[in-house]
């Protein structure tokens, strides 16, 4: 099975046979640093060009098919606009705070990308807390929305900011809890030790209800973490104008926006780690001919592949559903997702336990 | 410049100058007049508490052409053109009012094609107006693939609208006395191939918003507003019939052929918004109801009555009145018996229902503020004129 591990460890072996043991980690880093913000640029532009096609998909129209070949160079050419632009600074807003949170916000978008496995054995950081790491990286985010409402000095960005700050915290319960199932089952918070444990099948097929439950949780959740439609009222453009990001403009604008796909692309991947087995191949139980015809197919292409499918659900919500009210979002989290997630979770529990899983 | 300073006020600024307006922790945010909610560019001064709404103030005049005094300068064969820039989405039902009320005046006799293609062309109109509606309806509470789905039909109606007056919007097709001209050749086939694509459509968006489980929760119980306080804002059309008073000008004062075609007056008791947004919906379904008795059955004859070539109202003062796809219009004229009328002034439908809009909202969240406006269909021109 060919997987990217094949070039890092080449990479790796000749870099530690060339240079001292001391650059060659320095130089290693350094190229694991310039990947990460290469993958954050890509990523971008290929979320930003593929959540504008599904929504023309949606709305009966053709979507951007003038710059480059069928309109490929569409956020390019955007994001070459935002560059030149000027990144503007209120001048009643808290200029500090109001410069620091875009950074932020991709600063968090960026750490969380370090536990992800992209293929076998291709990962930045194997930790052996990985699942702990990307809850608790990932709740930094409200900071900076929090700081850009603020610094703003506009009214509208503070109450994006304040119903931003109340959908998060809330909606991170559910989140964790409906994680959790999955790391009960599993025995660890290793994302390497998840995902090999679901080579036999991945938990979605082999977890029973609590799983699927969970999984359903864990899908509105996201969404309403990352502050996508129909959670997505931090920003609320029919309300808010813009929420948070009114007053900004330039590149700062295109950091909040960028993180936020990368927030999408990371909450889907790590449901996609979670519940589909992230790199591993489809198997069924002990069909040794099915799994390894499964095999051939490169693990990158089975991770990209469920990752960009969980994202495509959810940009299917959002062109789809109307946006919840504010006291509407958390009674869902409060009185109906939490509580299940509870119960859920004592069910995953007892399975475990019990061993009654596959 | 006094009252930009009041409009502009924040509550610490009230609470230190002891204005009577708010406490010290309330929030005045200034909602418009760019704002992508509004529509067009109304300003609303709301206070809020949190996110609660304690008071709702519009601001008006953005937009103020001051159409009703051009009209006064303009000819009874020239102000009609006028009045199509005053609610564009239902340019025709504003013709039709002030026709009306110069053919009252002059005792013109209308003749039957032309009586039976203006309700035609209303009854259009109205489709095309709520339409547009429901796409902006959807898109406030926070959906945007309705307005492209939406925008589909109406295209076909702007078609219809482009071969027989020339123009898509502000149509200028009636004249005292009939029609502008003859309708096009293809018009009755155009319109049939409408309908049966309406028909077929018209499910569709009840599937994609009105089952919809989180508009609904948007919609029930928010923006009450009951028969007697609909009654004393004056509200109209849609507004008031959700409220469930019958208020349907075609049916209570039939004007041109609506005395010939059997339709219902859609009323609903639930005076919440959601009530105002399924009075909409079924007013499409009656609306192709009215065509499809008329479409088939235009009588021949002229499309317009003889008149002398130029209009000289006798003295006095005359009122008439439709029902636009926003409520009721009135048109009153007074005359001294010149060319031009003397005073004109319209009773526009937006502007009593826009009224009720802090009545409404009082006490809700800022997020239903923005349904409840896209239940009244403002239109900000009417409003203004």
């Amino acid at each position: 099975m060919w997987s990217l591990s094949y070039i890092a460890n080449a990479l790796h072996d000749w870099l530690y046979q060339t240079f001292s043991p001391t650059l060659a980690l320095i130089i290693e880093m350094v190229i694991a640093g310039i990947a990460v913000i290469g993958l954050f640029a890509v990523l971008g532009l290929v979320l930003v060009i593929m959540e504008r096609r599904v929504a023309a998909w949606m709305q009966i129209r053709l979507g951007p098919n003038r710059v480059g070949p069928f309109g490929l160079l569409q956020s390019l050419a955007d994001t070459l606009k935002l560059l030149v632009k000027e990144g503007m600074t209120p001048s009643g807003s808290d200029k500090f705070l109001f410069n620091l949170a875009p950074y932020i916000a991709m600063m968090v978008a960026m750490l969380l990308m370090a536990p992800i496995a992209f293929a076998k054995d291709f990962q930045l950081w194997d930790l052996n807390i990985g699942v702990l790491y990307v809850s608790a990286v990932s709740s930094i985010m409200v900071i900076s929305i929090l700081m850009a409402g603020w610094a703003s000095n506009n009214k509208y960005s503070l109450m994006g900011a304040m119903r931003s700050g109340a959908q998060i915290v809330s909606y991170e319960l559910s989140a964790g809890l409906s994680v959790l199932v999955v790391v009960v089952l599993t025995g660890s918070l290793k994302i390497s030790d998840i995902i090999q444990s679901q080579a036999d099948g991945w938990w979605i097929f082999k977890g029973h209800v609590p799983v699927l439950v969970a999984f359903v949780i864990f899908i509105i959740a996201v969404t309403a973490e990352t502050n996508r439609a129909p959670f997505d009222l931090a920003e609320a453009e029919s309300e808010l104008t813009a929420g948070f990001h009114t007053e900004y403009s330039g590149m700062k604008f295109a950091l909040f926006f960028l993180a936020e796909y990368i927030n999408v692309f990371i909450v889907c991947s790590i449901g996609a780690i979670l519940f589909l087995g992230g790199w591993m191949p489809f198997h069924i139980g002990h069909w040794e001919g099915f799994n390894r015809v499964m095999d051939y197919i490169p693990s990158s292409i089975w991770f990209f592949g469920k990752t960009f499918f969980l994202i495509f659900v959810i940009m299917w919500f959002r062109w789809t559903f109307p946006r919840l009210r504010i006291d509407q979002l958390l009674n869902l989290e409060w009185k109906y997702l939490l509580p299940i997630s509870m119960i859920n979770i004592l069910l995953a529990t007892a399975i475990a336990i019990a061993g009654w899983h596959f | 410049m006094f009252r930009e300073t009041e409009i502009l006020q924040t509550a610490s600024q009230v609470s230190s100058t002891g204005g009577d307006l708010e406490g010290a922790g309330d929030l005045v945010i200034n909602v418009g007049p760019q704002h992508p909610a509004t529509h067009g560019v109304l300003h609303l001064v709301i206070t809020l508490n949190g996110e609660t709404i304690k008071k709702v103030e519009p601001h008006l005049g953005y937009i103020h052409r001051s159409i009703e005094k051009m009209c006064e300068s303009l000819t009874y064969r020239q102000f009609i053109y006028v009045t199509s820039r005053m609610d564009y989405l239902s340019a025709h039902m504003n013709n039709h009012a002030c026709a009306l009320c110069v053919e009252k005046g002059m005792q013109i006799e209308v003749p039957e094609r032309a009586k039976v293609v203006r309700v035609i062309m209303d009854e259009l109109t109205r489709i095309a107006s709520h339409e547009l509606w429901w796409g902006a309806m959807a898109m406030d509470v926070g959906a945007f693939t309705p307005f492209f789905h939406a925008f589909r039909e109406r295209e076909t109606i702007n078609e219809i609208m482009e071969e027989t007056c020339g123009a898509r919007l502000t149509m200028n097709y009636y004249v005292p006395g009939g029609l502008m001209a003859e309708l096009h050749p293809d018009f009755q086939k155009k319109v049939k191939s409408f309908i049966t694509l309406f028909k077929s459509k018209i499910d569709e968006y009840d599937e994609l918003v009105t089952g919809n489980i989180i508009f609904q929760n948007r919609m029930k119980g928010v923006g009450y507003l009951s028969a007697e306080d609909a009654v004393s804002f004056g509200c109209s059309g849609p507004t008031a019939r959700g409220s469930g008073v019958s208020s349907d000008i075609r049916k209570l004062y039939p004007y041109a052929a609506y005395d010939q075609v059997q339709f219902d007056e859609v009323l609903e008791n639930g005076c919440d918004s959601f009530a105002r947004y399924m009075i909409r919906i079924r007013e499409m379904k009656q609306s192709v109801r009215i065509i499809e008795q008329l479409i088939d059955n235009i009588p021949e004859g002229d499309f317009q009555a003889k008149t002398k070539a130029v209009l000289k109202l006798p003295k006095g003062e005359f009122y008439t009145r439709v029902e636009t796809a926003r409520g009721e219009l009135g048109v009153y004229i007074v005359s001294e018996g010149g060319t031009t009328p003397y005073r004109i002034k319209f009773r526009s439908p937006g502007f009593s229902n826009l009224s009720a809009l802090d009545q409404m909202a009082r006490g809700s969240k800022l997020g239903d503020l923005v349904a409840m406006m896209g239940t009244l269909d403002l239109v900000i021109p009417d409003i203004d004129r």
